[in-house]
């Protein structure tokens, strides 16, 4: 921070009552040069991760993965069998840990809950620990707020919230009003994700940025702030629905000021690219910037997800490789 | 913790011979009247090869070879023919890049990372760009016909080993002269792999001869008769004792010395990206860069903020193994150099500075020094003043934009400078007050064969890269 500088706590909660005031914070924080940003991230994507390293790494890749379905195509039948997977990503291999969460559309939410819950009362499906409502291992993510373009008034936004939470989902992704945060009405923009999140309850909010659209890396950093100042758990980069979905620069501009809020405010905000990452290397490459930008803090599916849903099969593929020396093919991981 | 297994990079592309000759007049021979020595693994002390120290008959040999074939064949041929050697000579860097880059980092100390992603790409670079004048000098601005020189005599640093032989034999093929090229006395292998890619090349015998040897060498080959034009990078003390040798004779010469840059950070800064450019300024090949951001001038307002990010990220640095993939910071050049650096940081810990490093530890064998910063330094401290030329950052502040400026210039030096700003008005302010060279905007240590590098005052004189490269090897 510069020297707008967070002299006390306390005003930063402050920010929220006055547009002059987020203004100012906003336009405050240390621009972000594009070349160096660029170049920085492209500098550890270069970083040879093998050995014990890589599959450490992918274990944690694979917690770490928010498994995701979010087609007009999708079917009770579809998110069943991605919930059955995300509790068991390898049937062959039990060692294989879960991943992080199921994400969804909130009419998917109460078939993915039977699945993650199992039966009433019982044990979770062979092979993981018996789960309790609040307990989850796996836990329930769902896009609400007119996901993906966040074009409905504020009280249908809330309504798809509750819905989704009340239908068993612990984790709720929300779009900003990008329309709003372009034409710098970012009072707007905080009274929107403050009212998401009192709508959540106890779920945690994850404000997706959609960065594709916000075309600077100081939009990214500002819509970053603004999203924590709001209470923001997460901060996410896409829907996945636009071509310009999660880079690495964009992700590195976003673990800064998580890094930045937690050193004015003591809180700790989770980080979450989504879209176009597909391969056990984009995902170890994410880990590294992690690593090296905010340390091993964040290295935990409790405040780093990958929102994606073709890498969670070459992460199987690639530790099955390590573990047995030999690539395994297509058909021998499950496809959704 | 997410700990990085060892990832070195093989050394088994590289084929080292036990000894090697001279390479003059197309061929490797032996000296004559020199001796020879060892170059050694800076990380590990191990012995690499036994190098010949040619002598001053093999100088000589080296020289007539080169007039030769400026005479006969390399003079007189088209610069469109001349181009394609050089285009030859740029693919089969690129071809054989890994080979060297495995070597530089066996024989300098420098991470393959940067050998690798720095060095190699910047040296077929430059013999690519000059390829591209040779047949438009016509055109570059010197008038019709422009002359080559004849024979250039070229003394190289250990530093950045086949840039530097880049940077000097690129242009001055390109333009029609003919060289002879001696390589650091630490740091000859490389030079002596290029030798083989020009005999690979079919390059004229004689247009590039490389004698190897430490400084009695530099100074038959400097002291030559029949020599037309020196270039020489590496020390001011060196290049004013190359200056007086050549005082009183046409020879012409270019100097490109030492440098103890400022890298000023404004309040309005890019925090996070100033704070990776004073890393690379000062860290890149462990600070044995003549243009190293040496100095840190920070703003006072945002000091203490900078100071902190900049130790966050100097703990991320790994220092060790410069073959390992992931190492950031590799070994000293050579024993005599960390004692240089030892000798200056011990000298600002006695002026009362203080001295940072960050926690880790250093490998046993070979030549390391962590790397540190230094803060509370004053102008007067030898720290501020004397280039370190290691990973050692000496951290000044200033207040107002005139006081960057003041103790910015404030240096008998003047090759590079940084800027760190947001507002692209003071940023051209200041550029036109900074004496130096090369300054460089919201980045550093960014080297491109079309932009011209060279310094003032005790950095040196003459420019080398870009179409003012070509100048110095020109009869014009």
């Amino acid at each position: 921070m510069t020297a707008t500088a967070m002299s006390a706590r306390s005003d930063l909660t402050e920010l929220g009552r006055s547009e002059t005031a987020l203004r100012a914070f906003l336009h405050g924080l240390p621009g972000v040069d594009q070349v160096g940003a660029q170049q920085r991230a492209a500098q550890l994507s270069t970083r040879s991760i093998k050995a014990t390293a890589k599959a450490w790494a992918i274990d944690l890749a694979i917690r770490m993965v928010d498994l995701t379905t979010l087609e007009g195509a999708d079917t009770p039948g579809k998110v069943r069998a991605l919930a059955a997977k995300a509790l068991r990503p390898d049937p062959a291999d039990p060692s294989c840990p879960h991943v992080g969460a199921v994400c969804v559309y909130p009419s998917m939410v109460p078939y993915v809950a039977e699945v993650l819950r199992g039966p009433a009362g019982e044990a979770g499906p062979a092979g993981v620990e018996a789960v309790s409502a609040g307990a989850r291992v796996v836990h329930l993510a769902s896009v609400a707020t007119a996901f993906p373009s966040g074009q409905a008034p504020l009280e249908v936004k809330l309504a798809d919230t509750r819905a989704a939470v009340a239908a068993g989902a612990d984790e709720i992704d929300m779009v900003i009003n990008r329309g709003a945060f372009l034409t710098g009405r970012y009072q707007e923009v905080y009274d929107e994700i403050v009212a998401i999140r009192e709508a959540c309850g106890p779920a945690h909010l994850k404000v997706i940025l959609e960065t594709g659209e916000l075309a600077t890396y100081d939009n990214v950093r500002r819509a970053s702030w603004l999203a924590m100042l709001a209470g923001a758990d997460f901060i996410k980069t896409s829907t996945g629905k636009l071509p310009a979905a999660a880079t690495p620069p964009v992700t590195l501009v976003m673990l800064e000021a998580v890094r930045d809020f937690r050193a004015a405010t003591g809180r700790q905000v989770g980080v979450k690219p989504a879209g176009g990452i597909k391969t056990t290397k984009d995902a170890i490459k994410y880990l590294v910037l992690v690593n090296e930008t905010v340390g091993t803090d964040w290295l935990d599916p409790d405040w780093f997800r990958f929102g994606a849903s073709s890498l969670l099969n070459d992460l199987l593929m690639q530790r099955t490789k390590l573990t047995t020396g030999d690539y395994a093919g297509p058909d021998y991981f499950t496809r959704d | 913790m997410f700990e990085y297994a060892p990832a070195p990079e093989s050394r088994s592309v590289v084929r080292l011979q036990p000894a090697y000759g001279l390479f003059v007049n197309g061929e490797f021979v032996d000296p004559t009247d020199g001796d020879s020595f060892t170059s050694i693994n800076p990380a590990s002390e191990e012995v690499l090869a036994e190098v010949a120290a040619g002598g001053v008959g093999d100088v000589d040999r080296a020289v007539r070879a080169a007039r030769t074939a400026y005479d006969r064949v390399w003079g007189p041929m088209p610069g469109r023919d001349r181009a394609k050697y050089l285009f030859r000579i740029a693919r089969l860097i690129q071809e054989r890049s890994r080979e060297l880059a495995v070597l530089e980092s066996l024989d300098n100390g420098k991470p393959i990372r940067e050998s690798r992603d720095v060095d190699l790409p910047l040296v077929a670079a430059h013999f690519f760009y000059y390829a591209g004048w040779a047949d438009k000098l016509d055109h570059a601005g010197f008038g019709p016909g422009p002359r080559p020189l004849g024979v250039a005599a070229q003394i190289i640093p250990w530093n950045f080993p086949l840039l530097m032989l880049a940077w000097k034999i690129a242009p001055a093929l390109a333009t029609g002269n003919t060289v002879v090229l001696k390589p650091a006395e630490t740091t000859s292998l490389t030079a002596l792999l290029f030798a083989e890619i020009c005999q690979q090349a079919d390059l004229p015998a004689g247009v590039v001869n490389i004698v190897t040897g430490a400084g009695e060498t530099g100074r038959a080959l400097v002291e030559h008769h029949d020599v037309d034009k020196v270039a020489f990078t590496g020390s001011t003390e060196v290049g004013k004792a190359i200056a007086r040798a050549v005082a009183g004779t046409d020879t012409r010469l270019t100097l490109e010395l030492g440098g103890k840059a400022a890298n000023i950070v404004f309040d309005d800064a890019p925090v996070d990206q100033a704070v990776e450019g004073i890393v690379n300024g000062i860290f890149f090949n462990q600070g044995h860069v003549c243009c190293a951001g040496s100095r840190l001038l920070l703003q006072e307002s945002v000091a203490d903020q900078v100071l902190a990010s900049l130790k966050r990220r100097m703990a991320q640095l790994r220092v060790g193994d410069p073959l390992d993939k992931n190492t950031d910071i590799g070994a000293i050049n050579s024993a005599a150099q960390l004692a240089r650096i030892s000798e200056l940081a011990a000298a600002g810990t006695a002026e009362g500075a203080q001295r940072w490093s960050p926690p880790g530890e250093l490998p046993e064998r070979g030549f390391w020094f962590a790397p540190t910063i230094f803060t509370g330094v004053a102008q007067a401290h030898r720290i501020a003043r004397e280039e370190i030329f290691g990973p050692v950052l000496s951290v000044l502040t200033f207040r107002t934009p005139a006081e960057a400026v003041e103790k910015a210039n404030n240096t008998p030096y003047g090759l590079s400078a940084g800027v760190w700003t947001e507002k692209g008005s003071r940023m051209l302010w200041l550029a036109d007050r900074l004496r130096a060279g090369v300054v460089w905007a919201n980045t550093f240590n960014k080297f491109d064969p079309t932009s011209p590098f060279g310094g003032y005052q005790e950095s040196g004189y003459g420019r080398e890269g870009g179409r003012h490269g070509l100048e110095a090897y020109l009869n014009v």
